[in-house]
């Protein structure tokens, strides 16, 4: 593995150098006209350009067209969960904007706001939102959604239950059914969670190919989590095949060849995946295991995004850059202390794996005790967290 | 409805958060006199998504759309970045258009003069580029002014922000002076020499014509703080005296004089004369070695406008480089005071080669030859 000499050098060193060199690489002159400097992501001809643009030319004739407004921004909302680009979230803040400061505004619009901050991890301020949204308006259930999501990225799994349960008569059954699954799949019921989904999927009738991403991607999680790994595997392809573009479906899918060493597999679904960098980090990491020609490439580009993040204040990275610091840099102690500092906000299966993976490899047992004791506490069901658990607890302390 | 509350729910469970890299802009200014030269690298798809690139619709941008829309850049850009000298409007206009690639895609380089009316003493800038259609838009700015490099970020929050130049010079004089005296400290072995021939007996004393081990640490740092403390405070007063021209010396007395005092104090650890009163050597030598300092210090070429600055500076930086020449010093000698190498290899046979080199320094600056390489 052939790895620059850039990479070992400390983080704040770092990014002097970045500066120094990756941002500011070398302004050139193209020797053609037809040279092609950039894909876009959609062409003028494509409908969702059409209706974007003819919705933003009528709301700027009026931009405090309230109902536009909320549109537009759902819109864009939609476009960054498809392929996760995070400059759609700009948009449909600026969809907003009018509203965006006001420490009142309309229920719709504190709703669409907190959608947009928790996309940016920033759960305390949507969850201020989202509290006075459900006051004001019980049976708006996109806020109830909202904050049973919320709750249970922060590991709060009594209080998304009752989230989940406020959704009764506002969304279906089977939605309502998936969000309680959900919460109890990670709270030492996984197996009664799963058969419960598994059997209101199969008894629905009618569902929208984005009902059965969702539901399939959820089962496909729960099985691997169980160890039932051909299932996941069976339910994975189920999702691929609706043909929905999905970047966390590729992610997490991505995430389990990983585990199961199809690393040839990864590289077939993500190689034209490279501008996500929550998809390129996992590329990458398959190329790395075998050895290709591109993993040098696609770790310099990995590091670029990640020192620009920090440029820019970002810290919605951690996760991954803990990974990065840990498998592509060989850093236990940096990837530790990102571990850590992700763990403060969020307590997800993937952040107790990142935090036990780099207390493991800094063998430090003090580290790993948070993720331990989370884990008891929610006795959540995983084979992966098992094994590090197992490997954890034999570390000396 | 139902389709906003599943993708809502999908993606919060998905924790994906933000897969791509946000749009960012890099800026870079130079400040040149009056001008200020900078270079602007905005994101293809920014501009695109902005003005429009695209020419043919196709989903591709080639340089030849892009060059075909380097006015409309010039004239979207540029009026959304204000560059005031003390609140006066810097007009500025496009240079060169050119292409460079980033981490995430294409971006369009923006090349731009700015003409200030006044020489810049400050710099107030305010950035406005595509917050209005996108607020997570931050734009990072790297600013180099006389060799200092000051890096900031825009967001709609921090929309304007205020560089002082001439702190900004202040503050890298400062540094760049103390450097200075750190370097000539560590290259100007006659007074690295001269200090050490002093503290070399520092952990020993005298007794019955024969030197013998000092007990404990204390009377060792108190010898050498004395010696530190007096040598400090002699060439503190001439280096200032002789900076600010109360009192000048012709440089051949000085550089002949402090070869003398090498000799002199390498002299004594063999035939001491001086038991218990070296920092008398080093305050009166002390005072020698300051008007070599400010030699330099005068080589350096000094701001009139922070002679001051300077001067602490250089003097703080000589201090440190001494400070750090003591304190790898002093332990190590400590360790081997009671040893006869210490007292043989380095003490009596140390002197006798630092005596020598001192010699022919002597000789070299009284007549002004050059019998050696260093």
């Amino acid at each position: 593995m052939r790895v620059s000499m850039q990479f070992f050098v400390s983080p704040i060193l770092a990014i002097c150098l970045f500066f120094a060199t990756t941002i500011y690489a070398a302004p050139y002159t193209p020797s053609t006209d037809a040279e092609v400097l950039e894909h876009l992501p959609f062409k003028a001809s494509d409908p969702t350009t059409r209706e974007l643009r003819r919705l933003r030319e009528e709301l700027s004739v009026n931009p405090l067209d309230l109902g536009k407004a909320i549109t537009l921004s759902q819109r864009y909302y939609q476009l960054a969960l498809a392929d996760g680009d995070p400059r759609f979230i700009g948009y449909a803040q600026a969809a907003l904007s009018p509203w965006w400061e006001q420490s009142e505004p309309p229920v719709a619009v504190r709703v669409q706001r907190a959608t947009l901050r928790q996309y940016n991890h920033d759960f305390d301020r949507a969850l201020i939102d989202l509290k006075s949204a459900v006051q004001q308006a019980p049976r708006n259930g996109t806020a109830w959604s909202l904050l049973a999501a919320i709750h249970m990225v922060q590991a709060e799994y009594d209080v998304a239950r009752q989230d989940c349960e406020m959704l009764q008569g506002l969304a279906s059954r089977l939605i309502v059914i998936a969000c309680i699954a959900t919460v109890d799949s990670l709270n030492g019921k996984a197996g009664q969670a799963y058969d419960t989904l598994q059997k209101a999927y199969v008894s629905s009738s009618a569902l929208t190919p984005q009902e059965i991403l969702w539901v399939v991607t959820r089962l496909a999680e729960i099985s691997d989590r169980l160890g039932r790994i051909s299932d996941a595997d069976m339910y994975f392809q189920r999702a691929l095949k609706l043909n929905i573009p999905d970047s966390y479906l590729l992610a997490v899918y991505a995430e389990y060849l990983l585990d199961e060493n199809r690393n040839a597999e990864v590289i077939a679904l993500l190689k034209d995946k490279e501008r996500s960098d929550v998809l390129l980090i996992r590329l990458a990491l398959a190329e790395k295991a075998l050895n290709t020609p591109k993993a040098a490439e696609h770790e310099a580009v990995i590091k670029a995004r990640f020192d620009a993040a920090r440029m820019r204040g970002d810290k919605l990275h951690i996760q991954d850059e803990s990974r990065f610091y840990l498998y592509f840099l060989n850093n236990p102690k940096e990837a530790l202390r990102l571990a850590q500092e992700n763990w403060l906000s969020q307590h997800e299966p993937s952040d107790a794996r990142m935090l036990l993976e780099a207390a493991l490899a800094a063998k430090d047992k003090a580290a790993a005790q948070p993720a331990l004791d989370w884990l008891k506490q929610s006795s959540i069901e995983d084979r992966h967290l098992q094994r590090l658990v197992k490997l954890a607890q034999e570390l000396k302390s | 409805m139902m389709r906003l509350l599943l993708t809502v729910l999908l993606l919060t469970l998905a924790n994906a958060a933000q897969a791509h890299k946000p749009s960012d802009s890099y800026l870079i200014l130079k400040v040149e006199g009056d001008t200020v030269q900078g270079q602007w690298d905005i994101a293809l798809r920014d501009l695109d998504f902005a003005i429009g690139l695209d020419g043919n619709g196709n989903g591709e941008i080639t340089w030849g759309e892009l060059r075909a829309r380097q006015q409309a850049i010039a004239a979207y850009a540029l009026p959304r970045l204000k560059i005031l000298t003390q609140g006066k409007l810097c007009p500025t206009h496009a240079t060169v258009h050119q292409v460079d690639k980033h981490s995430d895609g294409a971006y369009a380089v923006l090349r731009f003069v700015a003409e200030c009316a006044q020489p810049l003493t400050t710099l107030e800038l305010n950035y406005m580029l595509l917050f209005d259609v996108d607020p997570q838009h931050k734009g990072l700015l790297r600013l180099e002014n006389k060799g200092t490099t000051t890096t900031a970020i825009f967001s709609p929050d921090k929309a304007d922000q205020l560089f002082n130049l001439s702190e900004i010079t202040l503050l890298r004089q400062f540094l760049d002076y103390a450097k200075e005296g750190v370097w000539h400290i560590w290259i100007g072995f006659d007074h690295i020499l001269f200090l050490l021939s002093l503290l070399l007996p520092a952990v020993l004393y005298r007794s019955k014509k024969h030197w013998e081990a000092v007990s404990s640490f204390r009377p060792a740092i108190i010898d050498v703080l004395k010696i530190v403390t007096a040598f400090t405070l002699a060439h503190s007063i001439t280096l200032t005296l002789a900076t600010l021209g109360v009192v000048t010396l012709p440089t051949r007395l000085v550089e002949s004089a402090i070869a003398a005092s090498v000799v002199l104090s390498a002299l004594n650890n063999i035939f001491p004369m001086f038991e218990g009163r070296r920092w008398m050597v080093a305050f009166a030598f002390g005072l020698i070695h300051g008007f070599g300092f400010a030699s330099v210090l005068a080589d350096l070429g000094l701001p009139q406008n922070a002679l001051l600055l300077a001067l602490v500076g250089f003097n703080l930086g000589v201090e440190g480089g001494q400070l750090a020449i003591v304190s790898a010093f002093l332990p190590l000698a400590y360790y081997l005071r009671g040893t006869v190498f210490y007292r043989r290899a380095v003490l009596f046979a140390g002197s006798i080669l630092i005596m020598l080199l001192a010699s022919v320094w002597l000789v070299e600056r009284v007549f002004s030859l050059k019998l050696l390489v260093f």
